[in-house]
């Protein structure tokens, strides 16, 4: 009997879609009905988010993968596994032995097709609670190169050889970051994981946490031995529990085998790692406030200098990376720099994994080489529009970053092009609009984000952000004037440049690129008091065609405010002046006969 | 909103002396005891507080500050500072509306006003029977299916404002037949 083994991928987004249920139906089915030699494991996200729930089914070196997996079709499979005849639908990918691989499905080949994976080389493939299956696949290798045969200094030249920036935003070389710290004084230094993933879309940092947290733990290992550190921090979201309890399970593990600790594999060595949890403040994220948040009071930034290599955590010296720059680390020191910078383009190298989401029809988790342009990444990846409607701009780096026009779409992803169109690279969040996306809207809901997480600590950013938003809702709500917009303009570059921290100096980027790229839809809400895209109640109305109208009444029933009137089988009307443009009708109407103008 | 607070400070007022309090108390101080030393233990003191209490009573936020001498004002800073803490008892059930951007941009803050609507509170609130309270939640990490809500943690997808109602009425079944339950027991 050749062994077989049935794998549930149990990432956030499986869970949400049901993986859960499909994984508790496999395991009472299997307990019950004997199958001899078939085991049932469990994975995380893969990426593939569109597809999820996914099951994989695998018997010697071949390999099935199954999309939209619900208990019917987890119900067929299990039969197909005694009959030896397996379901034919909803295969996604198969891979047939001897390294042949054939992606039955057309929307996996273009989506996997041009994603190399580095930092996500393990995420949805291996069990992220087996340590084993880690170091099955070349785990800890990286970390007994870098104890037994290693120099710090000989680390830290790798990493800068490798070209890897920080993936957490602000894009320095982590290699250089490394020796600041090895090279200030003080016997006890810090490390610090940042998981805090605060842009409100993105969700790159959480699956690699929760589906290969072995690799953040190693590499952070590592930046300790070329550093010097003593001790690491992981600051993780509290809205991440699944990411924690993973964290937890596996620095256990490590410690078991002696890859943390004391002494680490015999060395002289040591290290240790606490998983801090975060309270919820955005403005944590940012590494003097996070500082002040591990230290246990309020997480209020500072101002630099000095900077966290001079004085961090206990005004000891300290570096902060990103997580996914540390799930970088132990690919470039085991394979060598080249492995990385071979992906190269303008001043950045490597990959980026980017959250996909947005109106894109293939949603998921994406890593891309650098050099690949934003077209690439939307339309042959992410399939285009999930709409149908055209596709207006996508947004990168969420409250801190910008929105970049389709027009320039075939900007390549790099550091240095994105930074250069207004938007940042920011820490993987790409979000994708559409023509009914109204970037007036889009503006005002990012600063509502900042001006809300704002801690209040400088002026500026306290009450200059409440003053721009005051000025976006004017004019989203069509009282605002042609002088609001100018007003908005100018405040935004003084919060720009007078801001403490972070947080303010990149509050107003998705104020400004709108303002850039947009102006006309601005323009269209003061002058024409009109929102082209239809988004802006106030300025809106919604409207029966009476064409189309068939007198059904479920829009008159759905209506929460009884705005709609009308005898059955008779046209009905809607009363503007109740209307509060709630969109209910909309959804409801089967025959398309509301429409907003 | 003062209703609101005013049922808090009677809750609290209610249960000063109760058995049931003293060994929730006497967790606390468990809690405390295995920080002692740790630095930066004020938060994660917190966070256990509240699984405790479900929330933060003034009162044991009084405790913790003397127990752990840290001054009372910081003590409040602290927990004012962080949005997962409340200083309010929360609904049985938590309502979480995720207005993450891709949630956002597929119409999440329509689901937000429906479910206002339907349990006329607001963000932030508790229902008057205590069942619900509404929260604003940034990216569950399932932007696939937006928009998304999630009660108690797990996660509902692609949630249309009309159809709130089917996901709510199960809660109230529930805490009906459970009432029903009870009722028949005595
Ligand atoms: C307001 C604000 C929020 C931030 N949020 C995060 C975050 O959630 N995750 C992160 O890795 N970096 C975040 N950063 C960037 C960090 O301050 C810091 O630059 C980064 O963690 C350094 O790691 P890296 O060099 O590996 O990128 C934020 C910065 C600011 C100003
Ligand atoms: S934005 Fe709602 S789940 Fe990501």
């Amino acid at each position: 009997m050749n062994n077989q083994l049935l794998k549930v991928g149990l990432g956030s987004c499986g869970i949400a879609a049901g993986a859960q249920d499909v994984y508790n139906y496999l395991s009472s089915d299997i307990d019950k009905n004997n199958y001899p030699g078939l085991d049932l494991g469990k994975t995380s996200c893969i990426g593939l988010c569109f597809a999820e729930p996914i099951v994989e089914f695998h018997e010697g070196d071949k390999r099935i993968v199954y999309g939209n997996v619900d208990i019917k079709l987890a119900e067929k499979i299990l039969k197909g596994i005694s009959t030896g005849v397996l379901p034919e639908e909803n295969r996604i990918l198969e891979e047939k032995g001897e390294g042949k691989r054939v992606a039955a499905d057309d929307n996996i080949v273009k989506y996997t097709g041009r994603q190399v994976k580095l930092a996500l080389k393990n995420c949805g493939i291996i069990d992220p609670e087996s340590i084993e299956e880690y170091t099955a696949r070349g785990g800890y290798k990286a970390l007994e190169k870098a104890v037994n045969s290693m120099q710090m200094q000989e680390i830290i030249d790798v990493m800068k050889e490798s070209g890897l920036k920080g993936r957490g935003g602000a894009g320095f070389l982590t290699g250089q970051k490394w020796e600041f710290l090895l090279r200030a004084k003080g016997d006890k230094k810090y490390l610090v994981c940042n998981a805090d993933e605060g842009d409100p879309g993105a969700f790159m940092d959480r699956a690699i946490l929760e589906g290969d947290p072995h690799v953040v733990i190693e590499g952070m290992i590592i930046a300790a031995k070329a550093t010097g550190a003593y001790k690491g921090y992981i600051y993780c979201r509290a809205e991440y529990p699944l990411a924690v309890k993973r964290l937890h399970k596996a620095i256990a593990d490590a410690k078991e085998k002696n890859f943390l600790g004391e002494k680490i594999l015999g060395s002289d060595f040591s290290f240790d790692i606490i998983v801090k949890e975060g309270a919820g403040a955005f403005v944590c994220g940012e590494e003097t406030a996070l500082i002040m948040s591990i230290q246990g009071g309020r997480g209020m930034p500072n101002l630099r200098p000095p900077f966290p290599a001079e004085s961090g955590i206990h005004q000891s010296p300290t570096n902060i990376n990103n997580v996914e720059t540390y799930a970088n680390v132990p690919g470039i020191i085991l394979n060598g720099p080249e492995s990385f910078n071979k992906y190269k383009s303008g001043n950045s190298t490597g990959t980026k994994v980017f959250a996909l989401a947005g109106k894109v029809k293939r949603v998921g988790l994406v890593e891309v080489p650098m050099g690949l342009t934003i077209r690439e990444v939307v339309e042959e990846i992410g399939g285009g529009s999930s709409t149908g409607l055209p596709l207006k701009a996508v947004q990168m780096g969420g409250p801190a970053g910008g929105c970049i026009p389709e027009s320039m779409f075939d900007t390549p992803i790099n550091y240095d092009s994105i930074n250069a169109t207004g938007a940042i690279m920011g820490s993987g969040g790409l979000i994708v609009m559409d023509a009914s996306s109204c970037m007036v809207d889009v503006a005002r809901y990012f600063l509502q984000f900042t001006q809300n997480e704002s801690c209040g600590k400088c002026t500026f950013c306290r009450i200059g952000t409440k003053r721009m938003l005051e000025i976006l809702e004017r004019i989203t709500t069509g009282s605002g004037t042609i002088k609001d917009i100018d007003m908005l303009e100018e405040l935004a570059n003084h919060v720009r440049k007078t801001s403490l921290c972070g947080l303010g100096q990149l509050a107003p980027n998705p104020v400004l690129t709108t303002l850039k790229y947009f102006r006309d839809e601005y323009l269209a809400h003061v002058n024409d008091k009109k929102c082209p895209a239809g988004v802006c109640r106030s300025l809106i109305e919604i409207k029966i065609d009476p064409d189309k109208c068939t007198g059904c009444t479920l829009c008159a029933r759905v209506c929460p405010v009884n705005a709609i009137a009308g005898e059955r089988k008779m046209t009905h009307v809607i009363d503007s002046g109740i209307c509060t443009r709630c969109g209910m009708c909309i959804q409801k109407c089967k025959f398309d006969a509301i429409y907003r103008i | 909103m003062k209703t609101e607070l005013d049922e808090a400070k009677k809750e609290t007022a209610q249960c000063s002396c109760s058995e049931d309090e003293e060994s929730l108390y006497s967790g606390l101080d468990v809690v405390i005891d295995g920080f002692i030393g740790v630095p930066g233990a004020l938060i994660p003191v917190l966070q256990s507080t509240q699984n405790i209490f479900g929330y933060l009573p003034e009162k044991a936020l009084k405790h913790i500050s003397e127990r752990m001498k840290i001054p009372y004002s910081e003590v409040t800073g602290v927990v004012t500072f962080y949005s997962y803490f409340s200083t309010v008892p929360r609904g049985k059930h938590i309502i979480r509306v995720c207005l993450g951007t891709s949630c956002y941009v597929r119409g999440g803050k329509e689901v937000l006003e429906a479910i206002q609507k339907k349990l006329s509170i607001p963000v932030g609130g508790t229902t008057v029977d205590k069942m619900f309270s509404l929260e604003v939640g940034r990216c569950f990490g399932a932007c696939g299916l937006a928009p998304t809500i999630s009660i108690d943690g797990e996660v509902y997808k692609r949630v249309k404002p009309t159809k709130i109602g089917e996901i709510i009425e199960p809660f109230y079944a529930e805490a009906e037949a459970n009432a029903g339950a009870d009722r028949e027991e005595v």
